[in-house]
Protein backbone atom coordinates (compact mmCIF):
# COMPACT_ATOMS: atom_id res chain seq x y z
CA UNK A 1 0.00 0.00 0.00
CA UNK A 2 1.88 3.50 -0.92
CA UNK A 3 1.74 5.78 1.62
CA UNK A 4 -0.34 8.75 2.02
CA UNK A 5 1.14 11.81 2.24
CA UNK A 6 -1.64 14.06 2.96
CA UNK A 7 -5.14 12.58 4.01
CA UNK A 8 -8.38 14.21 4.69
CA UNK A 9 -11.73 13.14 5.88
CA UNK A 10 -14.86 14.23 6.65
CA UNK A 11 -13.68 17.84 6.73
CA UNK A 12 -15.68 21.24 6.77
CA UNK A 13 -14.15 24.53 7.16
CA UNK A 14 -16.54 27.83 7.55
CA UNK A 15 -14.62 31.34 7.23
CA UNK A 16 -16.96 33.95 9.78
CA UNK A 17 -19.99 33.85 7.47
CA UNK A 18 -18.97 31.69 4.54
CA UNK A 19 -18.87 27.98 4.62
CA UNK A 20 -15.94 27.41 2.26
CA UNK A 21 -15.30 23.48 2.20
CA UNK A 22 -17.84 20.72 3.06
CA UNK A 23 -17.34 17.24 3.34
CA UNK A 24 -13.68 16.89 1.90
CA UNK A 25 -12.70 13.10 1.99
CA UNK A 26 -8.58 13.65 0.11
CA UNK A 27 -5.77 11.64 0.01
CA UNK A 28 -2.38 12.28 -1.42
CA UNK A 29 -0.17 9.23 -2.39
CA UNK A 30 3.30 9.32 -1.82
CA UNK A 31 5.20 10.03 -5.21
CA UNK A 32 1.80 11.78 -6.82
CA UNK A 33 1.57 14.65 -8.79
CA UNK A 34 -1.95 15.98 -8.27
CA UNK A 35 -3.54 18.91 -10.02
CA UNK A 36 -6.23 20.52 -7.98
CA UNK A 37 -8.81 22.68 -10.14
CA UNK A 38 -11.68 24.22 -9.82
CA UNK A 39 -13.67 27.43 -9.99
CA UNK A 40 -12.29 30.67 -8.21
CA UNK A 41 -13.66 30.94 -4.69
CA UNK A 42 -14.08 27.17 -4.96
CA UNK A 43 -12.08 26.37 -1.93
CA UNK A 44 -8.11 25.83 -3.05
CA UNK A 45 -6.37 27.83 -1.26
CA UNK A 46 -8.37 27.50 1.93
CA UNK A 47 -7.77 23.61 1.74
CA UNK A 48 -4.00 24.05 1.44
CA UNK A 49 -3.69 26.40 4.01
CA UNK A 50 -5.51 23.33 5.92
CA UNK A 51 -3.02 21.00 5.34
CA UNK A 52 -0.12 23.77 6.11
CA UNK A 53 -1.64 24.29 9.25
CA UNK A 54 -1.93 28.26 8.10
CA UNK A 55 -5.80 27.84 9.00
CA UNK A 56 -6.85 25.74 12.36
CA UNK A 57 -10.58 25.08 13.82
CA UNK A 58 -11.57 22.55 11.39
CA UNK A 59 -13.98 20.04 11.75
CA UNK A 60 -12.60 16.08 10.17
CA UNK A 61 -9.23 15.21 10.51
CA UNK A 62 -6.32 15.95 8.28
CA UNK A 63 -3.24 13.36 8.65
CA UNK A 64 0.49 14.74 7.40
CA UNK A 65 2.78 11.53 6.71
CA UNK A 66 0.06 9.81 8.54
CA UNK A 67 0.47 11.95 12.11
CA UNK A 68 -2.42 14.32 13.13
CA UNK A 69 -1.97 17.27 12.37
CA UNK A 70 -2.08 19.00 15.81
CA UNK A 71 0.74 16.25 16.37
CA UNK A 72 2.57 16.82 13.20
CA UNK A 73 6.31 18.40 13.88
CA UNK A 74 8.08 17.79 10.52
CA UNK A 75 7.42 20.93 8.89
CA UNK A 76 10.45 21.10 6.85
CA UNK A 77 8.89 18.06 5.10
CA UNK A 78 6.37 20.37 3.09
CA UNK A 79 7.68 23.01 0.79
CA UNK A 80 5.04 25.61 -0.24
CA UNK A 81 4.74 28.19 -3.18
CA UNK A 82 2.09 30.53 -2.09
CA UNK A 83 -0.25 32.29 -4.26
CA UNK A 84 0.99 35.39 -3.28
CA UNK A 85 4.71 34.57 -3.77
CA UNK A 86 4.55 36.77 -6.81
CA UNK A 87 3.11 39.72 -4.80
CA UNK A 88 6.04 40.22 -3.08
CA UNK A 89 7.39 43.73 -2.73
CA UNK A 90 9.54 43.88 -5.19
CA UNK A 91 11.42 46.51 -4.18
CA UNK A 92 12.91 44.24 -1.53
CA UNK A 93 16.54 44.25 -1.22
CA UNK A 94 17.63 40.65 -1.10
CA UNK A 95 19.28 38.63 -3.57
CA UNK A 96 18.50 35.63 -4.95
CA UNK A 97 21.10 33.21 -2.84
CA UNK A 98 19.58 35.34 0.53
CA UNK A 99 15.83 34.57 -0.43
CA UNK A 100 16.53 30.81 -0.87
CA UNK A 101 18.38 30.55 2.06
CA UNK A 102 14.96 31.53 4.03
CA UNK A 103 14.01 28.11 2.86
CA UNK A 104 16.74 26.80 5.27
CA UNK A 105 15.82 29.44 8.35
CA UNK A 106 13.60 27.59 9.83
CA UNK A 107 15.50 24.04 9.22
CA UNK A 108 18.50 25.49 10.96
CA UNK A 109 17.21 26.58 13.81
CA UNK A 110 17.55 29.47 15.97
CA UNK A 111 20.68 30.91 17.53
CA UNK A 112 22.52 28.87 14.63
CA UNK A 113 24.26 30.28 11.47
CA UNK A 114 24.39 29.21 8.05
CA UNK A 115 27.12 26.23 7.20
CA UNK A 116 29.25 25.67 4.29
CA UNK A 117 26.65 22.78 3.85
CA UNK A 118 23.96 24.85 4.00
CA UNK A 119 25.26 27.40 0.85
CA UNK A 120 26.53 24.39 -0.86
CA UNK A 121 22.27 23.64 -0.91
CA UNK A 122 21.91 26.88 -1.53
CA UNK A 123 23.77 26.84 -4.62
CA UNK A 124 22.47 23.78 -5.67
CA UNK A 125 18.66 24.47 -5.00
CA UNK A 126 19.23 27.73 -7.24
CA UNK A 127 20.81 25.41 -9.86
CA UNK A 128 17.63 22.77 -9.96
CA UNK A 129 15.89 25.63 -11.22
CA UNK A 130 18.25 26.97 -13.70
CA UNK A 131 19.08 30.51 -12.22
CA UNK A 132 22.46 29.52 -10.89
CA UNK A 133 23.61 32.89 -13.33
CA UNK A 134 21.40 35.08 -11.43
CA UNK A 135 22.44 34.06 -7.77
CA UNK A 136 23.85 37.59 -7.19
CA UNK A 137 21.44 39.87 -8.26
CA UNK A 138 18.74 41.47 -6.75
CA UNK A 139 15.42 39.21 -6.85
CA UNK A 140 13.35 42.66 -7.69
CA UNK A 141 15.47 42.39 -11.01
CA UNK A 142 14.11 39.36 -12.26
CA UNK A 143 11.02 38.55 -14.30
CA UNK A 144 7.98 37.21 -13.03
CA UNK A 145 8.72 33.46 -14.47
CA UNK A 146 12.31 33.64 -13.04
CA UNK A 147 10.75 34.67 -9.54
CA UNK A 148 8.32 32.35 -9.25
CA UNK A 149 11.79 29.44 -10.22
CA UNK A 150 13.29 31.10 -7.28
CA UNK A 151 10.30 30.67 -5.23
CA UNK A 152 10.60 27.11 -6.02
CA UNK A 153 14.00 27.41 -5.29
CA UNK A 154 13.26 28.10 -1.55
CA UNK A 155 11.05 25.47 -1.11
CA UNK A 156 13.52 22.85 -3.05
CA UNK A 157 16.24 23.57 -0.57
CA UNK A 158 15.42 21.87 3.00
CA UNK A 159 14.70 18.68 0.61
CA UNK A 160 10.53 18.48 1.18
CA UNK A 161 8.99 15.44 0.49
CA UNK A 162 5.82 17.26 -0.46
CA UNK A 163 5.58 20.46 -2.78
CA UNK A 164 2.48 22.30 -2.57
CA UNK A 165 2.13 25.43 -5.07
CA UNK A 166 -0.74 27.76 -5.58
CA UNK A 167 -1.01 29.20 -8.65
CA UNK A 168 2.40 29.36 -9.33
CA UNK A 169 1.99 29.96 -13.12
CA UNK A 170 -0.08 33.59 -12.87
CA UNK A 171 1.74 35.97 -14.63
CA UNK A 172 4.26 33.91 -16.43
CA UNK A 173 4.26 33.94 -20.03
CA UNK A 174 3.42 30.65 -22.26
CA UNK A 175 6.78 29.17 -23.53
CA UNK A 176 8.12 29.66 -19.70
CA UNK A 177 4.84 27.63 -18.29
CA UNK A 178 6.15 24.93 -20.53
CA UNK A 179 9.60 24.79 -18.65
CA UNK A 180 7.97 25.42 -15.55
CA UNK A 181 6.32 22.48 -16.23
CA UNK A 182 9.30 20.38 -17.10
CA UNK A 183 10.83 21.45 -14.13
CA UNK A 184 8.16 19.95 -11.78
CA UNK A 185 8.11 16.75 -14.08
CA UNK A 186 11.88 16.17 -13.31
CA UNK A 187 11.10 16.90 -9.47
CA UNK A 188 7.97 14.19 -9.13
CA UNK A 189 10.17 11.66 -11.53
CA UNK A 190 13.92 11.69 -10.67
CA UNK A 191 13.32 13.52 -7.16
CA UNK A 192 10.30 11.45 -5.82
CA UNK A 193 9.12 14.47 -4.94
CA UNK A 194 5.45 14.38 -3.68
CA UNK A 195 3.38 17.20 -5.71
CA UNK A 196 -0.01 19.06 -4.89
CA UNK A 197 -0.48 21.91 -7.47
CA UNK A 198 -3.03 24.47 -7.80
CA UNK A 199 -3.73 25.32 -11.24
CA UNK A 200 -5.91 26.99 -13.85
CA UNK A 201 -3.78 26.14 -16.86
CA UNK A 202 -5.99 22.50 -16.83
CA UNK A 203 -4.72 22.05 -20.58
CA UNK A 204 -1.08 21.68 -20.01
CA UNK A 205 -1.33 20.20 -16.07
CA UNK A 206 -3.16 16.96 -17.64
CA UNK A 207 0.05 15.92 -19.52
CA UNK A 208 2.28 15.86 -16.48
CA UNK A 209 -0.27 15.00 -13.36
CA UNK A 210 -0.85 11.79 -12.31
CA UNK A 211 -3.96 12.70 -10.52
CA UNK A 212 -6.61 15.19 -10.92
CA UNK A 213 -9.12 16.75 -8.07
CA UNK A 214 -11.83 19.35 -8.85
CA UNK A 215 -13.00 21.10 -6.05
CA UNK A 216 -16.03 23.56 -5.85
CA UNK A 217 -17.02 24.15 -2.04
CA UNK A 218 -16.98 19.83 -2.67
CA UNK A 219 -14.79 17.68 -4.20
CA UNK A 220 -16.48 17.24 -7.86
CA UNK A 221 -13.82 15.08 -9.46
CA UNK A 222 -11.14 12.63 -8.23
CA UNK A 223 -9.40 10.79 -10.87
CA UNK A 224 -6.60 10.63 -13.93
CA UNK A 225 -6.53 12.95 -16.28
CA UNK A 226 -7.67 10.53 -19.27
CA UNK A 227 -10.84 10.58 -16.91
CA UNK A 228 -11.13 14.04 -16.06
CA UNK A 229 -10.33 15.16 -20.18
CA UNK A 230 -13.00 12.09 -21.07
CA UNK A 231 -15.35 14.24 -18.79
CA UNK A 232 -18.60 16.36 -20.76
CA UNK A 233 -18.64 19.63 -21.64
CA UNK A 234 -21.75 19.47 -19.19
CA UNK A 235 -20.39 18.28 -16.55
CA UNK A 236 -17.31 20.12 -16.48
CA UNK A 237 -19.81 23.82 -16.93
CA UNK A 238 -22.20 22.13 -14.50
CA UNK A 239 -19.14 22.05 -11.85
CA UNK A 240 -17.24 25.31 -12.25
CA UNK A 241 -20.76 27.39 -12.32
CA UNK A 242 -20.37 28.38 -16.26
CA UNK A 243 -19.04 27.58 -20.14
CA UNK A 244 -15.72 26.12 -19.95
CA UNK A 245 -14.26 25.80 -22.77
CA UNK A 246 -11.87 28.93 -22.33
CA UNK A 247 -10.52 26.63 -19.68
CA UNK A 248 -9.94 23.32 -21.43
CA UNK A 249 -7.12 22.03 -23.99
CA UNK A 250 -5.89 25.45 -25.15
CA UNK A 251 -2.58 24.68 -25.75
CA UNK B 1 37.66 70.60 17.95
CA UNK B 2 40.14 68.20 18.89
CA UNK B 3 41.87 70.28 21.97
CA UNK B 4 38.18 70.62 23.07
CA UNK B 5 36.98 67.00 22.42
CA UNK B 6 40.10 65.86 25.22
CA UNK B 7 39.27 68.92 27.32
CA UNK B 8 35.22 68.29 27.78
CA UNK B 9 34.16 65.42 28.96
CA UNK B 10 30.56 65.82 27.79
CA UNK B 11 31.88 66.43 24.07
CA UNK B 12 33.68 62.94 24.38
CA UNK B 13 29.83 61.23 25.62
CA UNK B 14 28.30 62.85 22.91
CA UNK B 15 30.71 61.76 20.29
CA UNK B 16 30.65 58.12 21.60
CA UNK B 17 26.72 58.17 21.81
CA UNK B 18 26.88 59.61 18.08
CA UNK B 19 28.98 56.41 16.98
CA UNK B 20 26.79 53.95 18.73
CA UNK B 21 23.53 55.30 17.25
CA UNK B 22 24.66 55.74 13.54
CA UNK B 23 25.56 52.34 14.13
CA UNK B 24 22.56 51.08 15.45
CA UNK B 25 19.81 53.83 14.10
CA UNK B 26 20.65 52.37 10.62
CA UNK B 27 20.60 48.59 11.70
CA UNK B 28 17.71 48.50 13.03
CA UNK B 29 16.24 50.71 10.37
CA UNK B 30 16.79 48.61 7.43
CA UNK B 31 14.29 46.09 8.97
CA UNK B 32 11.69 48.43 9.54
CA UNK B 33 12.21 50.16 5.73
CA UNK B 34 11.69 46.98 4.50
CA UNK B 35 8.65 46.17 6.58
CA UNK B 36 7.12 49.16 5.67
CA UNK B 37 7.03 50.65 9.28
CA UNK B 38 8.65 53.59 8.83
CA UNK B 39 5.94 55.86 10.38
CA UNK B 40 6.14 53.25 13.51
CA UNK B 41 9.24 54.98 15.02
CA UNK B 42 8.08 58.48 14.76
CA UNK B 43 4.85 57.30 16.50
CA UNK B 44 7.29 55.78 19.01
CA UNK B 45 9.75 59.02 19.36
CA UNK B 46 6.64 60.85 20.11
CA UNK B 47 5.97 58.61 23.01
CA UNK B 48 9.10 58.64 24.02
CA UNK B 49 8.77 62.79 24.03
CA UNK B 50 5.75 62.36 26.80
CA UNK B 51 8.02 59.99 29.20
CA UNK B 52 10.32 62.93 28.99
CA UNK B 53 7.92 65.42 29.82
CA UNK B 54 6.65 62.98 32.50
CA UNK B 55 10.42 62.87 33.70
CA UNK B 56 10.79 66.41 33.69
CA UNK B 57 7.29 67.24 35.68
CA UNK B 58 8.84 64.82 37.88
CA UNK B 59 11.66 66.34 38.75
CA UNK B 60 10.63 69.78 38.83
CA UNK B 61 7.48 69.04 40.93
CA UNK B 62 9.15 66.63 43.40
CA UNK B 63 12.66 67.19 42.72
CA UNK B 64 12.85 62.83 41.99
CA UNK B 65 16.51 62.58 40.63
CA UNK B 66 14.88 59.59 38.15
CA UNK B 67 16.09 61.44 34.81
CA UNK B 68 13.64 62.01 32.11
CA UNK B 69 16.36 59.51 29.84
CA UNK B 70 14.48 56.89 31.77
CA UNK B 71 11.02 57.98 31.70
CA UNK B 72 11.42 58.91 28.17
CA UNK B 73 12.78 54.52 27.40
CA UNK B 74 9.92 53.21 29.90
CA UNK B 75 7.19 54.95 28.04
CA UNK B 76 8.94 54.32 24.75
CA UNK B 77 8.90 50.60 25.67
CA UNK B 78 5.50 50.64 26.67
CA UNK B 79 4.09 52.27 23.49
CA UNK B 80 5.94 49.67 21.66
CA UNK B 81 3.72 46.95 23.68
CA UNK B 82 0.44 49.08 22.18
CA UNK B 83 1.55 49.39 19.03
CA UNK B 84 2.10 45.67 18.26
CA UNK B 85 -1.17 45.05 20.12
CA UNK B 86 -3.03 47.55 17.86
CA UNK B 87 -1.77 46.45 14.83
CA UNK B 88 -3.25 42.64 15.98
CA UNK B 89 -6.78 44.13 16.42
CA UNK B 90 -6.62 46.38 13.14
CA UNK B 91 -5.14 43.64 10.78
CA UNK B 92 -6.16 45.23 7.54
CA UNK B 93 -5.32 48.44 8.76
CA UNK B 94 -2.15 48.31 10.86
CA UNK B 95 -0.92 51.83 9.71
CA UNK B 96 -3.75 52.65 12.00
CA UNK B 97 -1.68 52.20 15.05
CA UNK B 98 0.70 55.31 14.15
CA UNK B 99 -1.51 57.79 14.38
CA UNK B 100 -3.42 56.44 17.55
CA UNK B 101 -0.03 55.96 19.44
CA UNK B 102 1.62 59.47 17.58
CA UNK B 103 -1.93 61.99 19.07
CA UNK B 104 -1.55 59.56 21.94
CA UNK B 105 2.12 60.84 22.49
CA UNK B 106 1.71 64.26 21.69
CA UNK B 107 -1.86 64.17 23.80
CA UNK B 108 0.60 63.73 26.91
CA UNK B 109 3.15 65.29 26.21
CA UNK B 110 1.00 68.86 25.97
CA UNK B 111 -0.70 67.92 29.52
CA UNK B 112 2.46 67.12 31.48
CA UNK B 113 3.94 70.16 30.10
CA UNK B 114 1.24 72.26 31.11
CA UNK B 115 1.11 70.57 34.35
CA UNK B 116 4.85 71.71 34.54
CA UNK B 117 3.65 74.97 33.21
CA UNK B 118 6.35 74.66 30.76
CA UNK B 119 9.84 73.77 30.54
CA UNK B 120 12.94 75.50 29.65
CA UNK B 121 15.68 74.94 27.30
CA UNK B 122 15.66 71.51 28.64
CA UNK B 123 12.88 70.60 26.41
CA UNK B 124 14.30 72.60 23.09
CA UNK B 125 17.47 70.22 23.25
CA UNK B 126 15.06 66.52 23.46
CA UNK B 127 13.07 68.06 20.69
CA UNK B 128 16.18 68.90 18.20
CA UNK B 129 18.98 66.96 20.37
CA UNK B 130 22.14 69.02 21.44
CA UNK B 131 25.69 68.02 21.77
CA UNK B 132 25.88 68.61 25.52
CA UNK B 133 23.15 66.52 27.18
CA UNK B 134 24.73 63.21 27.31
CA UNK B 135 26.06 62.40 30.89
CA UNK B 136 28.60 59.97 32.00
CA UNK B 137 26.10 57.53 32.94
CA UNK B 138 23.96 57.99 29.65
CA UNK B 139 26.35 56.83 27.40
CA UNK B 140 26.81 53.57 30.08
CA UNK B 141 23.07 52.89 29.14
CA UNK B 142 23.64 53.80 25.75
CA UNK B 143 26.52 51.33 25.46
CA UNK B 144 24.28 48.39 27.16
CA UNK B 145 21.50 49.07 24.59
CA UNK B 146 23.62 48.82 22.03
CA UNK B 147 24.99 45.83 23.15
CA UNK B 148 21.52 44.34 23.84
CA UNK B 149 20.31 45.28 20.14
CA UNK B 150 23.59 44.22 18.20
CA UNK B 151 23.19 40.78 20.37
CA UNK B 152 19.55 40.58 19.59
CA UNK B 153 19.79 41.38 15.74
CA UNK B 154 23.14 38.64 15.48
CA UNK B 155 20.79 36.12 17.06
CA UNK B 156 17.97 36.34 15.84
CA UNK B 157 19.62 37.86 12.32
CA UNK B 158 17.97 35.30 9.67
CA UNK B 159 14.43 34.90 11.48
CA UNK B 160 13.87 38.58 11.50
CA UNK B 161 14.75 38.76 7.70
CA UNK B 162 12.77 36.01 6.64
CA UNK B 163 9.78 37.37 8.90
CA UNK B 164 10.66 40.84 6.92
CA UNK B 165 10.51 39.21 3.52
CA UNK B 166 7.74 37.11 3.82
CA UNK B 167 5.83 36.44 7.06
CA UNK B 168 3.01 33.71 5.63
CA UNK B 169 6.41 31.67 4.68
CA UNK B 170 8.13 32.50 7.87
CA UNK B 171 4.64 31.52 9.85
CA UNK B 172 4.54 28.43 7.63
CA UNK B 173 8.11 27.06 8.46
CA UNK B 174 7.46 27.31 12.16
CA UNK B 175 9.13 30.77 12.83
CA UNK B 176 7.63 32.30 15.73
CA UNK B 177 6.24 35.61 14.26
CA UNK B 178 4.95 37.37 17.54
CA UNK B 179 7.72 36.66 19.52
CA UNK B 180 10.08 37.70 17.18
CA UNK B 181 7.73 41.09 16.19
CA UNK B 182 8.10 41.61 20.08
CA UNK B 183 11.40 41.48 20.35
CA UNK B 184 11.98 43.93 17.60
CA UNK B 185 9.49 46.35 18.09
CA UNK B 186 10.71 46.47 21.73
CA UNK B 187 14.23 47.04 20.16
CA UNK B 188 12.77 49.53 18.06
CA UNK B 189 12.07 51.32 21.56
CA UNK B 190 15.26 50.99 22.97
CA UNK B 191 16.90 52.23 19.67
CA UNK B 192 14.77 55.45 19.92
CA UNK B 193 15.29 56.07 23.57
CA UNK B 194 18.99 56.11 23.05
CA UNK B 195 18.96 58.67 19.84
CA UNK B 196 16.70 61.14 20.86
CA UNK B 197 19.36 62.84 23.49
CA UNK B 198 21.58 63.54 20.14
CA UNK B 199 19.10 64.00 17.41
CA UNK B 200 15.59 64.67 19.05
CA UNK B 201 12.30 63.37 19.13
CA UNK B 202 11.50 65.21 15.57
CA UNK B 203 14.36 63.76 13.71
CA UNK B 204 15.08 60.31 15.69
CA UNK B 205 13.19 58.56 12.98
CA UNK B 206 15.25 60.19 10.06
CA UNK B 207 18.40 58.43 11.61
CA UNK B 208 16.57 55.11 11.47
CA UNK B 209 15.54 55.90 8.04
CA UNK B 210 17.05 58.18 5.76
CA UNK B 211 20.51 56.05 5.00
CA UNK B 212 18.33 53.20 4.94
CA UNK B 213 16.50 55.33 1.72
CA UNK B 214 20.12 55.95 0.85
CA UNK B 215 21.15 52.52 0.83
CA UNK B 216 18.49 50.85 -0.62
CA UNK B 217 19.07 52.76 -4.25
CA UNK B 218 22.40 51.06 -4.78
CA UNK B 219 23.00 47.97 -2.68
CA UNK B 220 22.84 44.72 -4.09
CA UNK B 221 20.84 42.37 -1.27
CA UNK B 222 19.72 42.87 2.18
CA UNK B 223 23.59 42.24 4.16
CA UNK B 224 24.96 44.76 1.61
CA UNK B 225 21.65 47.48 1.80
CA UNK B 226 22.59 47.09 6.28
CA UNK B 227 26.26 47.77 5.71
CA UNK B 228 25.67 51.02 3.49
CA UNK B 229 23.03 51.94 5.86
CA UNK B 230 25.48 51.98 8.42
CA UNK B 231 28.20 53.67 6.51
CA UNK B 232 25.52 56.25 5.82
CA UNK B 233 24.55 56.58 9.28
CA UNK B 234 27.88 57.20 10.51
CA UNK B 235 29.23 59.51 8.33
CA UNK B 236 25.52 61.58 8.40
CA UNK B 237 26.35 60.93 12.43
CA UNK B 238 30.31 62.43 12.59
CA UNK B 239 29.53 65.32 10.30
CA UNK B 240 25.92 66.32 11.89
CA UNK B 241 28.00 66.71 15.03
CA UNK B 242 31.28 68.22 14.13
CA UNK B 243 29.03 71.14 12.21
CA UNK B 244 26.42 71.31 14.58
CA UNK B 245 29.37 72.27 17.21
CA UNK B 246 31.30 74.43 15.66
CA UNK B 247 27.92 76.40 14.17
CA UNK B 248 26.14 75.98 17.69
CA UNK B 249 22.83 74.50 15.66
CA UNK B 250 21.22 71.53 17.23
CA UNK B 251 22.58 68.37 15.83
CA UNK B 252 19.41 66.92 14.92
CA UNK B 253 19.35 69.83 11.87
CA UNK B 254 22.89 69.05 10.89
CA UNK B 255 22.82 65.64 10.79
CA UNK B 256 19.28 65.14 9.20
CA UNK B 257 20.36 67.43 6.42
CA UNK B 258 23.69 65.57 5.80
CA UNK B 259 21.59 62.51 5.55
CA UNK B 260 19.56 64.03 2.68
CA UNK B 261 22.39 65.59 0.83
CA UNK B 262 23.73 61.64 0.90
CA UNK B 263 20.10 60.57 -0.22
CA UNK B 264 20.01 62.62 -2.84
CA UNK B 265 23.90 61.80 -4.34
CA UNK B 266 22.82 57.90 -3.99
CA UNK B 267 19.55 58.76 -5.90
CA UNK B 268 21.71 60.35 -8.72
CA UNK B 269 24.70 58.50 -9.04
CA UNK B 270 22.00 55.70 -9.00
CA UNK B 271 20.25 57.63 -11.77
CA UNK B 272 23.78 58.22 -13.87
CA UNK B 273 24.98 54.66 -13.60
CA UNK B 274 21.59 53.48 -14.75
CA UNK B 275 21.89 55.75 -17.98
CA UNK B 276 25.31 54.42 -18.79
CA UNK B 277 24.45 50.86 -18.21
CA UNK B 278 21.61 51.15 -20.21
CA UNK B 279 23.22 52.63 -23.47
CA UNK B 280 25.97 50.00 -23.13
CA UNK B 281 23.09 47.32 -22.84
CA UNK B 282 21.94 49.02 -26.67
CA UNK B 283 24.93 48.85 -28.01
N1 LIG C 1 -9.95 35.25 4.99
C1 LIG C 1 -11.20 34.99 4.52
N2 LIG C 1 -12.27 35.41 5.20
C2 LIG C 1 -13.52 35.16 4.76
N3 LIG C 1 -13.79 34.45 3.64
C3 LIG C 1 -12.75 34.00 2.92
C4 LIG C 1 -11.39 34.25 3.32
N4 LIG C 1 -10.57 33.67 2.41
C5 LIG C 1 -11.38 33.11 1.49
N5 LIG C 1 -12.68 33.29 1.78
C6 LIG C 1 -13.84 32.80 1.01
O1 LIG C 1 -13.77 31.39 0.96
C7 LIG C 1 -14.06 30.92 -0.36
C8 LIG C 1 -12.90 30.09 -0.88
O2 LIG C 1 -11.78 30.92 -1.12
P1 LIG C 1 -10.39 30.36 -1.64
O3 LIG C 1 -10.03 29.16 -0.86
O4 LIG C 1 -9.43 31.48 -1.64
O5 LIG C 1 -10.75 29.96 -3.14
P2 LIG C 1 -9.80 29.63 -4.38
O6 LIG C 1 -8.38 29.58 -3.89
O7 LIG C 1 -10.30 28.33 -4.90
O8 LIG C 1 -10.00 30.74 -5.37
C9 LIG C 1 -14.33 32.16 -1.19
O9 LIG C 1 -15.74 32.31 -1.31
C10 LIG C 1 -13.76 33.28 -0.42
O10 LIG C 1 -14.52 34.45 -0.60
MG1 LIG D 1 -6.70 30.71 -4.41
Amino acid sequence: MTQKIVSMKQVNYAYENKHALKNINFEVPKGSFMGLVGPNGGGKTTLIKLILGILKSHQGSIDLFGTPIDKFKDWNKIGFVSQKANSFNRGFPATVNEVVSMGLTAKVGYFKLFTKEHKQKIAHAVEQVGMSEYLHENIGDLSGGQQQRIFIARSLVSDPELLILDEPTVGVDTENVQKFYDLLHSLNEKKNITLLLITHDTGTMTHHATDIVCLNKTLHFHGNPLEFSNLSEKDLSQFYGHPLNVVTHNH
Amino acid sequence: MLESFFEYEFLQNTFYTGLLIGLIAPLLGTFIVVRRLSLIADALSHVTLAGIAFGLLIEKKFAIGITPFYTGMAFSVIGSVFVEQLRRVYKAYQELAIPIILSGGVGLSVIFISLANGFNTDLYNYLFGSVSAVSRSDLWMIIAISIIVLTTLFLFYKELFMLSFDEEHAVVSGIHAKRIHFIFIVLTALVIAASIRIVGVLLVSALMTLPVAAAIRIAKGFKQTILFSIIFGETSVIIGLISGYYFEIPPGGTIVVTSIIILLLSISIKKIWFILSRKKAIQ
